[in-house]
């Protein structure tokens, strides 16, 4: 069996929140994060999905020791690097990279594109064959940049080719493991197509691997192999693609790839849809039970006062649920 | 009876110090009551652009608009974009209302929502405070905020996102409007928020007879909720038809593409997506001729080179459908085929 690039184990992350106040009382613990299992392989595309709070960008964030993880383990590689010191991560971040979301904020505005691009070789002292401007113009290009721009600025880009310049960033060190977070998100459709297309090549080249962090269904359903959707810090369902988009069996799966709109008028009218009550429960105070019950449509007794734990379904296939929908 | 919004030659641009910035040119559409237009574009096509000129909402001393917006009321037709900023100001909230994507920036933080409502009640009722307030539990209620009566005291912050697009909604309906715009009101909100509020925009549309304007760019909520379509790009509109044609039949070349750039989550088939190439024109130096023709794969089927030199005009090709584009009917069916399109 191949080894996985990257391997969670329970990982979970807690955040403290504080009165802010003089003696800075405890006030309660978000579980951002609370114990997610996952294993990916080379070259494959692991998508982590949910709505807003559901944990998913500090999962993806700890995964890359943005944050310190409060429990679980991170193993990258064979090596566990759970608790490897500041220090020590460093000459693996070579090896394993991130892509941002807003490409506005994640460039400084007062560095030129060569800088940006050329800074991946200074903070990690890698001279690249044919010298740093020379790597940084291949770069550029590979991406679909002009290489003539390298004496640019991001404001003089557009959205989408300033993504190509975190894209570009992030591919120059040779990663194994890319972490991207909503990175089309903020772009437009027409060049959403063109980011996600390029993130398809580069994977292809270099035998990338990627944690595909996104709210937009569609989008992770056509770039990951597997899926897995949290909700509230929580893993509900995680499977192969095609077993997710077929055959969901966890209700909050179902109900959310119901409100898909699809591009499509005819089916759309055809198309049953499960509208869920209500909001995200706060996650300072998560409801008892199966974290969901308070938007489930097939809620019973039993959800409100058992956590259901994530089990093995099917190969490939787990699920956290009470009362599962039949297989497809 | 004539449709209560009609659009002719709407054009609005800015003068700035780098050049006139042509946001919207040459717009023409009408919006008849109980129906749902939606304008569909990238950012910068000129679909908000429009809506606000339509509204009355843009400085006059920093946009030059031409055109006519009319109002088609039951005292007479009214053009918003000729009649004086006060005539407009009181069809504002009565005859037309808007709604935002961000409901945070749109509500006021240091009133309470009650307050808010009361307030654009009081506008064109007489009636107390409390009348006001009572009004205003009322429309909470209808758009679906559980214990109304004591959320109405509450302000902006203590709501949700989806709850403060509700509030939006309330207050924008408080007057019983016969137009509603809505600019891209969920795209701030989760996919199960957005389809709970787009079944509340349906339902108040058909409790209120109202004509809707929808502005987004999401091609699958267009596809969900409206009755017809107009495709903005650069500023111009470039195809306009009932919404099975435009996804069936698409009749411009940057339709065509668009439908053919966005993933699916019902279809499976892992094929790589086929993107527009390049982007968009600035709107101060519009190439000549179709401002699309840098990233049509199309345009060498077209002879003599017209869509470099000719601006193609909007025509009818088929009744009810109009596209801007020099391509034949032949031509067109061979594009939708040959790069894959859905049809």
């Amino acid at each position: 069996m191949t080894e996985p690039i990257l391997k969670l184990v329970g990982l979970k992350k807690h955040f403290e929140s504080t009165s802010g106040g003089f003696f800075n009382k405890k006030k309660g613990v978000v579980k951002a994060v609370d114990g997610i299992d996952l294993e990916i392989l080379p070259g494959q595309t692991v998508g982590l999905v949910g709505e807003s709070g559901c944990g998913k960008t500090t999962a993806g964030r700890t995964v890359l020791k943005l944050y310190e993880p409060t429990e679980g383990q991170i193993i990258f590689q064979g090596e566990d690097i759970t608790h490897l010191s500041r220090k020590r991560m460093k000459p693996l971040r070579a090896q394993m990279q991130m892509i941002f979301q807003d490409p506005f904020a994640s460039l400084n505005p007062r560095q030129t594109v060569g800088t940006l691009i050329g800074a991946t070789f200074d903070i990690q002292g890698i001279t690249p064959p044919g010298g740093v401007k020379k790597e940084v113009e291949r770069l550029m290009e590979r991406v679909g940049l002009n290489p003539e721009h390298v004496n640019r600025y991001p404001h003089e880009f557009s959205g989408g080719q300033r993504q190509r310049i975190g894209v570009a960033r992030a591919i120059a060190l040779k990663p194994k493991l890319i972490v991207a977070d909503e990175p089309v998100s903020a772009l437009d459709v027409s060049i959403q197509a063109q980011v996600v297309n390029l993130l398809d090549d580069l994977q292809e080249e270099f035998g990338l691997s990627y944690l595909f962090v996104a709210h937009d269904l569609s989008v992770v359903q056509h770039i990951s192999d597997r899926v897995i959707v949290m909700y509230l810090g929580k893993v509900m369902e995680e499977a192969d693609k095609k077993d997710l988009f077929m055959s969901p069996r966890h209700p909050y799966t179902k109900a959310l790839l119901s409100a898909v709109p699809v591009p499509d008028p005819i089916k759309g009218r055809k198309r049953e849809r499960i509208i869920l009550v209500g909001d995200l429960p706060s996650p300072m105070n998560p409801p008892a039970g199966c974290v969901f019950n308070t938007r489930c449509w097939k809620v019973q007794d039993k959800c409100r006062t058992e956590i259901p734990a994530l089990q093995q379904i099917a190969p490939n296939h787990r699920l956290a649920c009470h009362f599962p929908e039949p297989a497809a | 009876m004539k449709p209560f919004l009609e659009v002719k030659n709407l054009s609005v641009s800015f003068p700035t110090q780098d050049g006139l910035v042509k946001a919207s040119n040459d717009i023409s559409f009408t919006v008849a009551r109980g129906e749902t237009l939606a304008i569909v574009g990238e950012s910068g096509s000129g679909k908000s652009v429009t809506s606000l000129a339509v509204m009355g909402l843009h400085n006059r001393n920093a946009a030059d608009i031409s055109g006519e917006a009319i109002l088609n009321l039951e005292t007479g037709p009214i053009d918003t974009i000729s009649a004086s900023p006060e005539v407009v100001r009181k069809l504002r909230g009565k005859s037309m209302a808007m709604i935002f994507q961000d409901p945070m920036s749109a509500l006021h933080p240091y009133y309470s929502i009650g307050d808010q409502i009361a307030e654009a009640w009081g506008l064109y009722n007489k009636g107390s405070k409390s009348d006001g307030i009572k009004r205003a539990v009322e429309m909470l209620d209808l758009v679906g905020i559980p214990e109304a009566a004591k959320r109405v005291k509450e302000f902006p912050h203590q709501f949700s996102g989806g709850m403060r697009q509700r509030v939006m909604i309330a207050m924008a309906l408080v007057n019983n409007p016969s137009l509603l715009i809505a600019d891209e009101p969920t795209t701030a909100l989760d996919v199960t928020v957005q389809s709970q509020i787009l079944k509340l925009l349906k339902d108040m549309q058909q409790e209120f007879n109202m004509a809707v304007i929808l502005i987004t760019h999401d091609l699958g909520v267009v596809a969900e909720v409206a009755d017809r379509a107009c495709v903005m790009y650069a500023g111009k509109i470039v195809e306009q038809s009932a919404i099975d044609d435009i996804y069936y039949t698409p009749d411009h070349p940057y339709t065509i593409g668009l439908l053919n750039s966005i993933p699916r989550v019902d279809q499976l088939e892992g094929k790589r997506l086929l993107a527009i190439p390049g982007q968009p024109p600035s709107l101060i130096s519009l190439p000549r001729g179709c401002a699309f023709r840098g990233r049509c794969t199309f345009s060498r089927l077209v002879p003599n080179n017209r869509c470099a030199t000719e601006v193609p005009n909007l025509d009818e090709k088929i009744k009810g459908h109009f596209s801007r584009c020099h391509l034949t009917e032949a031509q067109l069916t061979v594009a939708r085929t040959s790069v894959g399109s859905r049809v």
